[in-house]
């Protein structure tokens, strides 16, 4: 029996594992939250809501499950994810803008101002997805920040397109890679500060923003203020906060989040490649894998028979669209499809809401899954990597009529 | 007797209510209390500067003696963590020890 602790915390339960259902964790069940070793709580960063807890510095804090049965999730409850301690609030009236590199032709210098008044202002509907959300549910078990499924969340992200900077900016022919570095810095000087590179053509993609505004107030202090990058269909570990700097580069960036972080196993993933990081072992992680979650129920709970009772959700891929959502509750033999809600995009999630049958009393295995338009669904057994990345595992939820 | 098992009985219900409170999450940084063992102050002074400590039981649950020594190494390596080898040693010792999962 799940505690009322543990479903304040999002604990949903059940994710497939090798086809065979296992409990997320065995702890979860009856441990709640202090199952293990006690290091969660709901906490609020200022200017936030309480969010689960995971560390305090860098801080890392994810989304209840609650909030994210919103069709955007709210700015304070949007989950809050750094790899370094050193975060300072920018001023946002000082703050620049650079724009330089080897392949660029005319380096920039960019206020806020600026950007609004000399750029068209645009807005994307968009995931946010952290690369290790759900790692601790990942099996086998992966180290690093043992999220559960609140490393997610969408929202309306308002600003300028990076295309039309670098086109400002020129972008030479000889252009390979985009190099993005925010305000945030390590403790000590031997620590790599955290930058990112994008291939170019990610970059020029036209629906990848640097972004000033999420639905529709300036981006929160935690989640990158005063503009961050926002690089939809790909996981946010791209989505470089408190952006400064932007570098356009003939050659592949050599920096430790790049080569030695943030990397699968080269081949074991679909999603497009990004070649100019590319080694014969590893590759850098791009895009979100198509991937679901339950937010109407967590396994365990008692439903009253002849009640009714609706099974509802999100869906989500890496832009391609949600072509279906299906439910099986005979252990994945049959399948029905559910209602897909309104389309808001598509690198937004999709909710889905299915009728849960109560005529009769007795224990309810509900499997679901969702497919891409990209041809592909959450599979039945996770693909083991090393750092825990793209948990994707159909979801499974065992729930009591009474 | 009767009045003893009242008073045994009271400590009891003292002592759990103590560790009801000691299991409460801390809600600051400055709460998180690692085991008390050899070690703790030498791994507390170096693995605090860049990090709270709560990274520490969130992954005892994926921990052994092999995964502290890479994750040791990483530090080091990696991060620049200001580690000797006789340090990394005992913080080794003291991680493996308190904080893995068998």
């Amino acid at each position: 029996m799940i505690t009322r602790r543990g479903a304040a915390l999002g604990l949903t339960g059940y994710w497939l594992a090798g086809g065979v259902p296992v409990p997320a964790r065995a702890g979860d069940l009856t441990e709640g939250a202090t199952g293990r070793g006690g290091t969660e709580a709901l906490i609020a960063l200022p200017g936030k809501k309480p969010l689960i807890k995971r560390s305090f510095r860098p801080p890392n804090y994810e989304t209840p499950l609650a909030d994210l049965a919103r069709a955007f999730t709210a700015n304070e409850a949007f989950f809050v994810r750094y790899h370094l301690a050193v975060i300072p609030e920018v001023d946002v009236g000082a703050w620049r803008l650079r724009v330089g590199g080897k392949s660029t032709q005319h380096p920039l210098v960019l206020s806020l101002a600026d950007l609004r008044r000399d750029f068209k202002q645009v807005s994307i509907a968009a995931v946010g997805q952290c690369s290790g959300n759900r790692r601790g549910l990942f099996m086998p078990r992966a180290p690093g920040v043992q999220w559960t499924s609140g490393a997610t969340g969408n929202a309306l992200w308002s600003g300028v397109r990076l295309r039309d900077i670098l086109q400002r900016a020129g972008v030479g022919a000889d252009a390979l890679e985009v190099v993005f570095d925010g305000a945030d810095s390590p403790v000590l000087s031997s620590t790599p500060d955290y930058l990112k590179s994008l291939p170019v053509d990610r970059a020029l993609d036209e629906s990848t923003l640097v972004a000033l505004e999420m639905n529709g107030r300036p981006l929160p202090h935690w989640n990158g203020a005063p503009a961050r990058l926002v690089v939809p269909g790909w996981t946010a570990t791209y989505w470089m906060k408190h952006l400064t700097e932007i570098r356009i580069e003939p050659t592949p960036f050599d920096g430790f989040w790049m080569k030695g972080a943030y990397r699968i196993p080269t081949g074991a993933f679909p999603g497009r490649r990004f070649t100019s990081q590319e080694n014969a072992d590893t590759t850098p992680i791009t895009e979100i894998l198509v991937n679901s979650l339950i937010t109407s129920h967590v396994s365990g709970e008692r439903l009253h028979r002849g009640a009714s009772a609706e099974l509802v959700g999100k869906a989500w891929d890496n832009g391609a669209g949600i072509e279906r959502v299906e439910v099986s509750t005979d252990g994945q033999r049959s399948w029905r499809e559910a209602t897909l809600g309104r389309d808001l995009g598509r690198f937004a999630w999709r909710e889905f809401r299915w009728k849960i049958d109560t005529s009769s009393a007795g224990i309810v295995h509900i499997t679901t899954r969702a497919r891409s338009r990209n041809g592909t669904s959450q599979p039945d057994k996770l693909t083991p990597n090393p750092s825990g990345y793209h948990h994707n595992l159909m979801q499974e939820l065992v729930l009591e009529v009474a | 007797m009767r009045r003893h098992r009242g008073l045994l009985g009271a400590a009891v219900i003292a002592l759990g209510a103590g560790s009801v409170l000691a299991d409460q999450p801390p809600r600051d940084e400055s709460g998180i209390q690692l085991q008390a063992a050899p070690g703790r102050e030498l791994t507390v002074s170096h693995c605090a500067i860049c990090h709270s400590l709560d990274y520490i039981p969130m992954n005892a649950p994926v921990m052994d003696a092999g995964a502290w020594k890479k994750s040791i190494q990483k530090m080091r390596e990696r991060f620049g963590a200001p580690l000797t080898d006789e340090e990394a040693a005992q913080v080794l010792g003291y991680l493996s020890s308190n904080y893995s999962h068998h």
